[in-house]
């Protein structure tokens, strides 16, 4: 049995948390929160120079080829940072777009941009205030040309280009769009987490690039989206693990009547239900992430498992933070809002905990019928 | 990453299964576990199949050879526990005796005392027990008052103590006693073992809420144990029994009963509103919810293995299986008796399995999240011992365990 990230991937990580705190990580994310950037560029920058975007883009595109096992403890470690910066957006998304369905031509055109994160890329893929399926999408791509409008893009007014979702006829395909071409207006949207920008985007018959064959648009979509929700989930899983020692450091050093806060039982019970979840999703999203290393049958399954576990310790985590800290949980002087903040936008990054529970149970209806 | 063997791994996984496959019969299913008509029977098949394992080298993994053990590394310990699962063999009885009283009497008894009682608790011969929890020493175990007094070199016991399994069929037992009232809580206790047969010693089965008696009262009446039988120093009888409880916080595992699977597929056969519950958005959410605990922990308990594969220590992620599954199977069992509406609340027979389970589940839910350390003191145990948070104060630290208030309850 060998459940485990190897001593290299062990050391990678260690490497990844210590140069996000040498780089004051979460002080950039506040400084972002609070300022008028969309996100911090020089992060982004050292961040690429670290060749962490390049993680799992193979060498004949620039890349560093290594596997999905040293991109997820990356992820962990910018979750737990809260890295203001595009890169599940870039990395987990467009890059892995790119890499599965793109023709030779984006590959070599795109990838080695990605890999040094010279070039930003997204997914656009909502609508309206309901998760986007095969019927309600409006976004339609005729004769190579898009038009509709997306909202609710991450990093939507800073990306290059955009992976967009749209109807070709009868089917949902998938579009690559530069973001930067005639026929594309981009409108900023504020949101509860400023850390992280996001941007409406209106297409006026913009030039669109096929991604794939259009009538396994949507099968490619969910595949797609199974591989980032691993990745998803171990910057949730850092986000929850960091939120739960922050409720930790501040317990052990608060006093009331008399002692430390941390010594009272109903102080204790939380922090070992903080616990509890953290260590369910780590070990669901380790499963994860062997099936997203090994493009396991199991991958829906376990994509599924590792993002509601993930989405599930975060919200514990980042809520009982808050409230372990008492009133000043609440001010906008100390992190806890940060982390709340960051695990609601990466809870409703790629659909909600209720269309995540479905497909996991769909998928082991699909197994079972196997 | 995998869940592979390392070679050595596999060979000694091999060497389990062919033993097993000559000795025993493969289990046809899950369901097709081994049953005895009753307790006597239960107790005597145990009794042969150990009896068969110690002749064999694969009685007591973990014990030394000495002993009748097989000196085996942790991960070959659970390589054979899974394999011997695949197995309908003969189990139950003998935990107690070769998990709790065995390493104990290996620390503290006399070389006499070990080639008496190791070898026939090694080959099934004797049962042991433990009498260690008493009616107002549960979880504050260290407040237990049964009564020991020594004159000359024979000491006397009056008291009772309770949850003891096994008591009814055990031949030997662990008992910690208070032998100086007047120390401070944790310091005025002795720890010995004690022939069940004694005169003095009464046992009577506590019936539960499920109807069932799988726990007893003993009651001690003037019993008499020899001095020589005493495990570790006068008033050192606590740091004894940690001893005890650590290799029973390592024996403490999943809740048995229906889990996700049989949750799962009843929603697929069951009417719920004029469709199958499986459809219905809310049963969805929570078997998503009940699959991710339950995967959540096997892939906890994967890592485990992980590090004793690799010779290290493992981390206290096993800290939290009862916790969690406990907790799920009162949540499936109430689950399946609600998907039954108001016939839910019928009583089902053993008969009717598929049904049934959840109303046994209905009983041992609320048994085992108090089993073996119930939830909230394994919470000061995650938090303390995990997360490195600090004791509760405590009223009855630096006092005489004499003084202490007892409360009425």
């Amino acid at each position: 049995m060998n459940f485990e990230f190897s001593a290299d991937q062990i050391q990678l990580k260690d490497i990844a948390r210590k140069f996000l705190e040498k780089e004051d990580s979460v002080k950039r994310a506040r400084a972002v929160l609070e300022g008028k950037d969309s996100y911090d560029e020089e992060l982004w920058k050292l961040i690429g120079e670290m060749g962490f975007t390049a993680t799992s883009i193979p060498e004949e595109y620039d890349g560093l080829g290594l596997g999905y096992l040293e991109l997820c403890v990356i992820a962990e470690e910018l979750g737990r940072s809260l890295a203001p910066t595009p890169f599940s957006s870039s990395v987990y998304l467009a890059t892995e777009f790119l890499l599965k369905l793109g023709s030779n031509e984006v590959k070599q055109n795109y990838l080695p941009k990605l890999a040094s994160g010279s070039s930003i890329g997204t997914f656009a893929h909502t609508e309206k205030n309901t998760a986007p399926t095969e019927l309600n999408i409006i976004c339609e791509v005729k004769d190579g040309s898009i038009s509709g409008t997306k909202i609710a893009v991450p990093d939507g007014d800073i990306a290059d280009f955009a992976v967009v979702s749209a109807k070709e006829g009868s089917v949902v395909g998938l579009f690559l769009v530069d973001l930067n071409s005639d026929g594309v207006e981009r409108v900023n949207q504020p949101t509860l987490d400023p850390s992280r920008s996001h941007a409406s985007l209106t297409f006026n018959n913009a030039t669109a690039i096929t991604l794939g064959s259009a009538k396994e648009g949507w099968e490619n979509l969910q595949y797609i989206l199974d591989r980032a929700a691993v990745l998803f989930s171990f910057e949730q899983l850092g986000g929850a693990e960091a939120s739960m020692n922050m409720a930790k450091e501040y317990a052990m050093g608060r006093f009331a009547f008399g002692r430390s806060i941390a010594s009272f039982q109903a102080i204790k019970h939380k922090l070992a239900d903080m616990y509890i979840a953290v260590e369910l999703a780590r070990s669901n999203c380790y499963y994860g992430a062997w099936a997203l290393s090994t493009d396991a049958p199991e991958l829906a399954t376990a994509a599924a498992t590792s993002r509601v576990s993930a989405s599930q310790a975060f919200n514990e985590c980042s809520k009982e933070n808050i409230q372990t800290h008492g009133g000043m949980g609440f001010t906008w002087e100390f992190d806890c809002h940060l982390y709340y903040r960051r695990c609601r936008q990466l809870a409703a990054n790629i659909g909600s905990q209720s269309i995540w529970k479905d497909k996991l149970i769909s998928s082991l209806e699909r197994a079972n019928q196997l | 990453m995998d869940f592979n063997d390392t070679s050595e791994e596999a060979k000694f996984r091999k060497e389990a299964y062919e033993w097993l496959k000559a000795n025993a019969s493969l289990k046809k299913g899950p369901k097709d576990g081994w049953r005895a008509a009753s307790e006597e029977e239960g107790l005597e098949q145990v009794k042969i199949w150990q009896n068969k394992l110690y002749e064999s080298g694969w009685a007591c993994m973990h014990w030394p050879k000495e002993y009748g053990g097989r000196e085996s590394t942790p991960i070959e310990r659970v390589i054979w526990g899974q394999e011997i699962s695949k197995f309908k063999v003969p189990g139950g009885f003998l935990e107690i005796g070769q998990g709790m009283a065995g390493p104990v009497m290996m620390m503290y008894a006399t070389d006499d005392q070990k080639a008496r009682h190791l070898p026939p608790m090694a080959k099934g011969e004797e049962i042991w027990c433990q009498l260690f929890s008493e009616p107002g020493a549960g979880s504050d175990l260290a407040g237990l008052k049964t009564k020991s007094v020594l004159e000359g070199d024979t000491w006397t016991i009056n008291g009772q103590k309770i949850w003891t399994s096994g008591a009814h069929f055990s031949d030997w037992g662990i008992l910690v006693t208070r032998s100086d009232p007047t120390a401070h809580k944790h310091k005025g206790l002795t720890y010995f073992f004690l022939d069940m047969k004694s005169p003095g010693v009464e046992v009577r089965p506590i019936k539960q809420i499920s109807g069932g008696a799988n726990f007893n009262e003993v009651y001690f009446t003037d019993v008499k144990i020899p001095d020589s039988q005493r495990l570790g120093a006068v008033g050192d009888g606590w740091k004894v029994s940690l001893t005890t409880l650590m290799n029973e916080r390592l024996a403490v595992g999943d809740a048995s009963g229906p889990d996700f699977e049989e949750a799962f597929n009843l929603a697929r056969g069951q009417d719920l509103n004029g469709s199958l519950a499986i459809e219905n958005g809310a049963v969805r959410e929570k078997l998503a919810d009940w699959y991710c605990q339950k995967s959540g922990l096997k892939f906890a308990k994967y890592r485990n293995l992980s590090a004793l594969s690799r010779g290290e220590t493992p981390g206290p992620q096993s800290s939290i299986t009862k916790i969690v599954s406990g907790n799920k199977l009162q949540e499936i069992a109430n689950f399946g008796m609600d998907l039954m509406d108001s016939a839910g609340i019928l009583r089902m027979d053993e008969a009717e399995a598929d049904q049934s389970m959840y109303q046994y589940g209905f009983y041992g839910a609320a048994g085992i999240r108090i089993a073996g350390g119930t939830d909230e003191i394994l919470k000061n145990i995650i938090s303390e011992q995990v997360l490195g948070m600090p004791q509760d104060m405590r009223a009855d630290k630096g006092i005489p365990f004499n003084e202490i208030p007892s409360g009425n309850k």
